[in-house]
């Protein structure tokens, strides 16, 4: 690797001014597992990283009913779906959560970091979509919010200015009898990037939903929020037959491309799977709550 | 070019200073600068695992942290595990059970066995081969590792 300064400011300020300074020179670093394997293969030429990991905010995680969940954008996954609240509250974050990687990377892993490295087969993306998560940014500015299903602009691209920082992801509290679930296809059991995903969440209400979201992985080139698959559902009963209207505009709102892990036709038929399953599963866990 | 950094560290339990360049990942000072060669370099990138450490508390692939970050962190390297001669039961069972060829993935193995135990000392097949889907081994074919995993468990949990 290439010589790199490195600085491990204790505030959001000095990180931002040390971000701004150096502009595309610099990257945050958190748990590194992306970065680090980057900078190996050259497709960063940096001069500077800045570890988030002493920063009080981006390693906050904090749930409560009237205010949701705050995940610091250096939270590691072990923490997130090591936390009661969340495992109870909001387990489709937990579904990707503890899929990223093996032991070691989710020991180190964040979702802040999963989301600013923008690969369009982030496996916590979708959920955190599903869930209505809102990114918190900070820069020479201010601070401002983000949707997050309007993070991600491109392959590894986003929204993040010079001298922005991703502080923390924020979550409300979901809704009574809600539930939500993220499954991926891979070939093997564990650490592989997903051929296709889906991150669901569905309200219920009576025995229909009221209100759905649907989110995929790896077929395009960001993480794609269908907000029509979830619309065409709300008011249908929470049914099976339901949730394959949903998942056959999910198949065809999918623009995946044909590579060493599927093709289009393959990935397509993926997503309308993944997306019946996972609402499927949302729908029971909305019953249990 | 800048200066090295000085860095302050626990490693196998005693104070360990270093100094580092920031590029270096941990992987390489632990190598390079502290002379503990234990610790394996394979894939460089975070998949096979054979740099395994423990760091802070978590298991971690030494080769995706930077020396750096190991400022006031406390680190369990493979020549941590035993008691002075004496093997640890996981080593033990891994020389028992034969759950080594080449020995290169061992170290990073063996520590995070270690680390698996110690959280969940009585762990089902399915649990240890998902914990350590991190380690690759490309001699035994996994199962006489999964078998000396759980040789040490329930040596470990009688004694």
């Amino acid at each position: 690797m290439k010589w790199i300064d490195y600085e491990s400011p204790h505030s959001v300020r000095e990180a931002v001014d040390l971000l701004n300074e150096a502009g595309d020179r610099a990257r945050p670093l958190a748990g590194g597992t992306d970065l680090l394997v980057q900078l190996r293969a050259k497709a960063y030429d940096l001069d500077l990283v800045v570890d988030a990991k002493n920063i009080p905010e981006l390693n906050e995680l904090t749930y409560d009913p009237d205010n949701g969940l705050t995940i610091g954008a250096a939270v590691a996954c072990y923490r997130i779906y090591g936390n009661s609240s969340v495992r109870s509250v909001y387990p489709g974050i937990v579904d990707a959560a503890s899929l990223i990687g093996g032991t070691q990377i989710q020991g180190r892993a964040s979702l802040g970091g999963n989301l600013c490295n923008a690969a369009p087969s982030a496996d916590s993306v979708p959920p955190m979509i599903a869930y209505n998560g809102v990114a918190r940014i900070s820069g020479p500015n201010g601070s401002r919010e983000v949707a997050l299903e309007d993070f991600c602009t491109g392959v590894r691209q986003t929204v993040l200015e010079r001298g922005e920082i991703l502080v923390s992801l924020h979550f409300p509290t979901p809704e009574a009898n809600s539930g939500a679930n993220y499954i991926r296809f891979i070939p093997r059991n564990e650490m592989d990037i997903a051929v296709a995903g889906a991150g669901v969440s569905v309200v219920l209400d009576n025995g229909s939903i009221a209100s759905a979201r649907v989110t995929l992985a790896s077929v395009a080139p960001t993480p794609l929020f269908v907000a029509e698959a979830g619309e065409a559902i709300a008011g249908k009963p929470a049914t099976e037959e339901t949730a394959r209207i949903a998942s056959a505009i999910a198949r065809d709102a999918a623009r995946p491309i044909t590579d060493m892990r599927g093709t289009i036709e393959y990935r397509k038929r993926l997503c309308e799977v993944l997306t019946r399953r996972a609402l499927m599963t949302a729908i029971e866990r909305a019953k249990e709550n | 070019m800048p200066a090295k950094t000085y860095v302050q560290t626990i490693i196998n339990g005693e104070h360990v200073d270093l100094l580092c360049e920031p590029r270096q990942s941990l992987l390489e000072a632990l190598r390079d600068v502290v002379g503990l060669t234990g610790t394996k370099e394979g894939c460089n990138d975070g998949n096979c695992g054979a740099c395994t450490v423990e760091f802070d508390g978590r298991i971690v692939t030494s080769c995706l942290v930077l020396g750096v970050e190991a400022e006031g962190k406390e680190i369990t390297t493979i020549e941590g595990v035993a008691q002075g001669s004496e093997l640890h039961p996981i080593q033990q069972a891994f020389l028992e059970n034969a759950a080594l060829q080449c020995g290169i993935c061992t170290p990073g193995f063996i520590v995070a066995s270690k680390a698996l135990l110690e959280q969940n000392p009585d762990p089902t097949e399915h649990e240890i081969r998902f914990w350590l889907a991190n380690n690759l081994c490309r001699c035994t074919g996994y199962d006489k590792i999964v078998r000396a995993v759980q040789d040490a468990a329930v040596k470990m949990q009688e004694a």
